[in-house]
């Protein structure tokens, strides 16, 4: 069973290196490159795991984690926080929010891609 | 009727009864048994002594003839005790700390220790007091002769000419036997008189008693009540005087000063004075002593006026009215009291005479004289004492004369005021030398001089009018001169000749006391008492030690101590000292604080400035120290600069207060920028790190990759580290610039050369981009004040910026120049999207990107337009974002460059070819 995984991510080189190990590992895998753009991209499917940075052009990460929180069609997908702030504050406002999992760029690829997996239930 | 013997009898054994009363309180006293003595209602009856036989008798005829003004008498002194009771804590504690005998020597002492001030100040007192004494013994002896007087004409008062001058004698010749005994035990004015103060104390209880009891007697008895009496025609007449004018003010005033400066009063309110907490106790009874004493003053007047024999005198009423209802005992009882209110007066009087003449008339007299330079042990003392006890006697001696001379006129009548004002000349340096440092010697004499000869030419001597003056003067004037007349001086006519003459001798005095004051400056004596006095509540005495510095022989100062104090006071005094100092056998050090101590010790007996000639004999290079005595009148003033000075700098504090939370609001946004720039600067460095290690993981780790994805992977990594790289010299670029180390030498240089060479540097990029660079139009030649490579980076960066964030679909960047307004302008515009509205405001901030929807590669870190506007206003210019064109324009985002001209830059064309052509 392959897992889709959502990455939102305004950093392409990001984009590419995420969608490289992820379908290496069997998930299905889509970006969007700004915050509207993955509302916009959640009424066509829900993946089953969402990758969001929160330093998002338009509307940032957490904006759209609490919008995604708040609506009930959408309140569970899994979602992973990625940062490159790295700040505990973040880390906190991201657990308030409701994400599942939080990584700090640059993050190590082994890493990111077992709490996707976890986060997908493989 | 009363038989002249019961009457004698009776006045005898009171005066007995007081001598027992003095004797016992002075050996309890003098055995330490101060209990009573030391009370502060032994003070404040004490103090009655202002109420002599004249308010005694004289209240009541007062009433009777002008209605209320009687009152004015007591006003003064209540309004003094309660309303300026901080004026007598003030006198006395200057009294007590200087060891003042008398008012002269108090005013002499304050005037640098002035002889001559002494001496006039002593002059004044007598020949205002004698007058005054006089007084009493008339009412004395009239009222004996009347108590005692077996008709009932005598109830119409003693015609003057049958006054019975022996009765005066023999009073005179009992007040100075006992004044004498108990007014010169010891030498030093600041041992308390204590017999003398009992024996006063009883009295004032007696003579209140009396006038209560007959007050009583008159309302109750004779008029039937209070509404009774006051219903009577004759209340009409008193209170219907028309009292409340310029006399009423003039004689509140009078009595109000004669409290302060009559020199009986001084004598018990400051140097009799045991406790100044007592003045406390005094504030508030003695105004309540006087209120009793004045409570029936118009019952009685009103009833005599109704009651009484037409031509009655109404001076006597108080004795003549309980007389004339066979009212023996009554009768006795207010004789007594007249005698007790004579009698106090007297005796206080001549003791503070007595210590005036004999400190600051016979004292400097004999200090001039060969003999007592012998220097015989307690020679000094004994002086003193028998110089008190003759002048006692001449006191009396003269007031009887006095008497003798003036019983005959009405004279005396008046003299109660007339004295009041002749004391009332101390007042101007009185109290000028309490509250004003500039007050001087010169001012006081001067001041005091003018105010005595005037009070004695318009009031003394008015008095005399009809007798030994001629009337011509004070119709005509002296020679004739009509400005001169001696009850219209200077033309001041019509006015009552007791206000006329309080006016002209207060003015002139306070006005020649402040005026000369203010042009003469003090010697350094004076102006180290006038320190001492004026701000005595700051300054102890003992600071006198730290200006005064002389030095004596120990021996010297002994011998003189003996001869001022006597063998055994000087002893113990000396061994006191001498165990202060921790010397247990021998005499102390003649140190400069103990050389003060002992002159103060002997102002106490001999007055300030005898105590002061006296020292001065035996001490040896004396110096005052100018130095010092300055730094004490700085104290002084830096206490009131200080509190004002407070209140300054209260204020300041709360302007730097809120200066500091300012200051301390920008430091906390300038903080929380900080903390924002970190968090900026890591996420910068961070976002590069994840691409490299994601990948250099991936190529690490993937043993199958083709080579051609391998070959992108590194492509990308690389250029990932030129961006780190490239955010990193631009922090650091922009540090610099901010920080301002950068020293740059600003040259003039061709500016449109330089913006050629960067338009041709970015065509690659621009070509690659697919984006369109054209050149507009340009401004030619312009020299700008400038750094050349920096500018040419500014060019580049706006450029690079325009192409790289251009998203029009045919992309064009136009790049224009111009000279306006006296600048030389670059523009950038593009056919993008333009800057969002919102983010105008905050693009020339440090990372803002906001506006670019997807970084390309190799985009900045977002400080570029932020170094760039740091560059251009390091050249004295500025980088802006013009407005945004209208929508659908086609104009994009429209940057301007601006900078000032070199200079001869500005020069006009036409000039500029008149020079070629040169």
């Amino acid at each position: 069973m392959a897992a889709t995984v959502l990455i939102a991510e305004d950093e392409p080189n990001l984009v590419e290196s995420l969608s490289f190990i992820l379908r290496r590992e069997g998930c299905e895998v889509s970006a969007v490159f700004d915050g509207e753009a993955v509302l916009e991209r959640l009424r066509d499917g829900l993946p089953d795991v969402l990758v969001l940075d929160v330093m998002l052009p338009k509307r940032n990460g957490f904006d759209v984690l609490k919008a995604i929180r708040s609506d009930p069609r959408l309140t569970g997908i899994p979602v992973l926080v990625l940062t490159a702030k790295g700040q505990e504050r973040d880390r906190k406002t991201a657990e308030q929010l409701g994400a599942d999992a939080f990584v700090t760029k640059p993050f190590s690829n082994r890493d990111v891609v077992d709490r996707i997996k976890r986060l997908a239930g493989l | 009727m009363l038989s002249a013997n019961v009457v004698l009898f009776t006045a005898l054994a009171y005066v007995a009864l007081l001598f027992v009363v003095a004797f016992f309180s002075d050996r309890r006293a003098r055995r330490g048994w101060l209990g009573l003595v030391r009370s502060p209602i032994v003070y404040t009856l004490s103090i009655s002594v202002y109420c002599t036989s004249w308010t005694f008798y004289g209240a009541v005829g007062s009433a009777a003839r002008n209605g209320l003004e009687f009152a004015t008498i007591y006003l003064g002194p209540t309004l003094v005790f309660v309303g300026w009771w901080f004026l007598l804590r003030k006198l006395v504690r200057i009294g007590r700390v200087h060891r003042a005998s008398s008012i002269a020597d108090l005013i002499s002492s304050r005037y640098g220790k002035s002889m001559s001030l002494a001496v006039l100040v002593t002059v004044i007192a007598v020949i205002g007091t004698t007058p005054y004494i006089a007084l009493q013994l008339k009412a004395v002896t009239t009222s004996f002769q009347v108590v005692a007087s077996t008709t009932h004409t005598a109830l119409l008062g003693i015609p003057e000419a049958d006054l019975d001058l022996r009765t005066g004698f023999w009073v005179a010749v009992g007040m100075a036997v006992f004044t004498i005994l108990f007014g010169t035990r010891n030498i030093d004015a600041n041992e308390h008189h204590h017999g003398v103060v009992a024996a006063i104390a009883l009295e004032a209880l007696v003579k209140l008693f009396a006038l209560i009891a007959v007050g009583l007697y008159v309302v109750f008895a004779i008029g039937g009540g209070v509404g009774e009496v006051f219903a009577l025609p004759a209340s009409a007449k008193v209170l219907g005087a028309e009292v409340f004018g310029p006399r009423w003010v003039a004689l509140t005033f009078l009595s109000a000063t004669a409290i302060v400066c009559l020199p009986r009063q001084f004598q018990i309110t400051v140097v009799e004075n045991a406790d100044e907490e007592h003045l406390r106790t005094a504030a508030w009874l003695f105004p309540l002593y006087l209120f009793l004493t004045c409570l029936f003053t118009l019952p009685i007047a009103i009833t005599g006026l109704a009651t009484m024999p037409a031509g009655s005198n109404p001076d006597m009423y108080v004795l003549t009215l309980p007389m004339l209802h066979d009212r023996s005992a009554l009768s006795l009882l207010v004789f007594i009291g007249g005698f007790s209110s004579a009698t106090s007066m007297v005796i206080v009087a001549s003791i503070a005479l007595s210590i005036m003449v004999s400190n600051h008339i016979v004292m400097p007299i004999a200090l001039r004289l060969a003999w007592l330079s012998r220097g015989v042990s307690g020679d000094v003392k004994s002086l003193l004492l028998v110089s008190r006890r003759i002048s006692i006697a001449l006191i009396l001696s003269l007031g009887f004369v006095y008497f003798v001379f003036s019983a005959h006129s009405d004279a005396l009548a008046k003299i109660g005021l007339i004295a009041f004002a002749g004391v009332a000349q101390f007042l101007p340096c009185l109290i000028g030398g309490l509250y004003w440092h500039r007050a001087s010697k010169g001012g006081a004499f001067a001041g005091l001089l003018i105010g005595f000869v005037t009070w004695a030419y318009t009031l003394l001597l008015p008095s005399f009018e009809g007798g030994a003056v001629p009337a011509s003067l004070f119709s005509d004037g002296p020679w004739g001169i009509a400005l001169l007349r001696p009850e219209a001086l200077f033309g001041a006519g019509g006015m009552d000749p007791l206000v006329h003459a309080l006016f002209w001798s207060l003015s002139l005095n306070a006005g020649l006391f402040v005026l000369i004051s203010l042009i003469k400056d003090q010697n350094p004596l004076e102006r180290l008492q006038s320190t001492l006095f004026v701000d005595v509540f700051r300054n102890p005495a003992d600071k006198e030690s730290r200006f005064i510095h002389r030095s004596a022989a120990i021996d010297d100062l002994f011998v003189l101590a003996q001869r001022i104090l006597g063998a055994e006071q000087a002893y113990l005094l000396f061994r006191d000292y001498a165990r202060r100092q921790g010397i247990e056998e021998g005499l102390p050090r003649p140190s400069t604080e103990f050389i003060a101590q002992l002159e103060r010790q002997f102002a106490g007996s001999i007055g300030a400035a005898s105590a002061r000639v006296m020292i001065s004999q035996v001490v040896t290079g004396e110096t005052i120290s100018l130095g010092e005595m300055m730094r004490l009148v700085d104290e002084t003033q830096q206490v009131i600069e200080y509190s004002q000075q407070l209140e300054q700098k209260s204020q300041q504090l709360q302007v730097t207060a809120r200066q500091l939370r300012e200051a301390n609001e920008r430091l906390r946004l300038l903080d929380a920028q900080k903390d924002d720039f970190l968090s900026q600067v890591s996420h910068e460095v961070r976002t590069p790190m994840a691409s490299i290690r994601s990948f250099s993981e991936i190529l690490l780790e993937t043993r199958d990759l083709e080579s051609e994805q391998a070959t992108r992977f590194l492509s990308i990594i690389h250029d990932e580290t030129l961006r780190l790289t490239r955010l990193l010299d631009e922090i650091l670029d922009l540090s610099h610039l901010e920080r301002g180390e950068l020293a740059w030498s600003l040259q003039p240089l061709d500016a449109e050369a330089v913006l050629d060479r960067a338009i041709e540097t970015c065509r690659g990029m621009a070509a690659s981009a697919d984006v369109q660079l054209v050149v507009g139009p340009r401004a030619g030649s312009v020299r700008v004040m400038g750094h050349e490579d920096r500018l040419n980076q500014v060019f580049i960066n706006l450029i690079s910026n325009a192409i790289k964030h251009n998203r029009s679909r045919a992309p064009v960047v136009t790049v224009s120049s111009a000279i306006a307004e006296g600048r030389y302008q670059v523009t950038f515009e593009d056919n993008g999207e333009g800057v969002p509205a919102e983010a105008r405001d905050r693009i020339f901030t440090k990372f803002s990107r906001a506006w670019t929807q997807s970084r390309p590669r190799d985009a900045g870190a977002g400080l570029g337009l932020a170094i760039s506007r740091a560059i251009a206003r390091k050249m004295h210019g500025d980088v802006e974002l013009l407005p945004a064109g209208r929508p659908g324009s086609g104009v994009g985002a429209r940057f301007r460059v601006s900078l000032p001209l070199a200079r001869g830059q500005a020069a006009p064309a036409g000039e500029l070819e008149r020079r070629a052509g040169e």
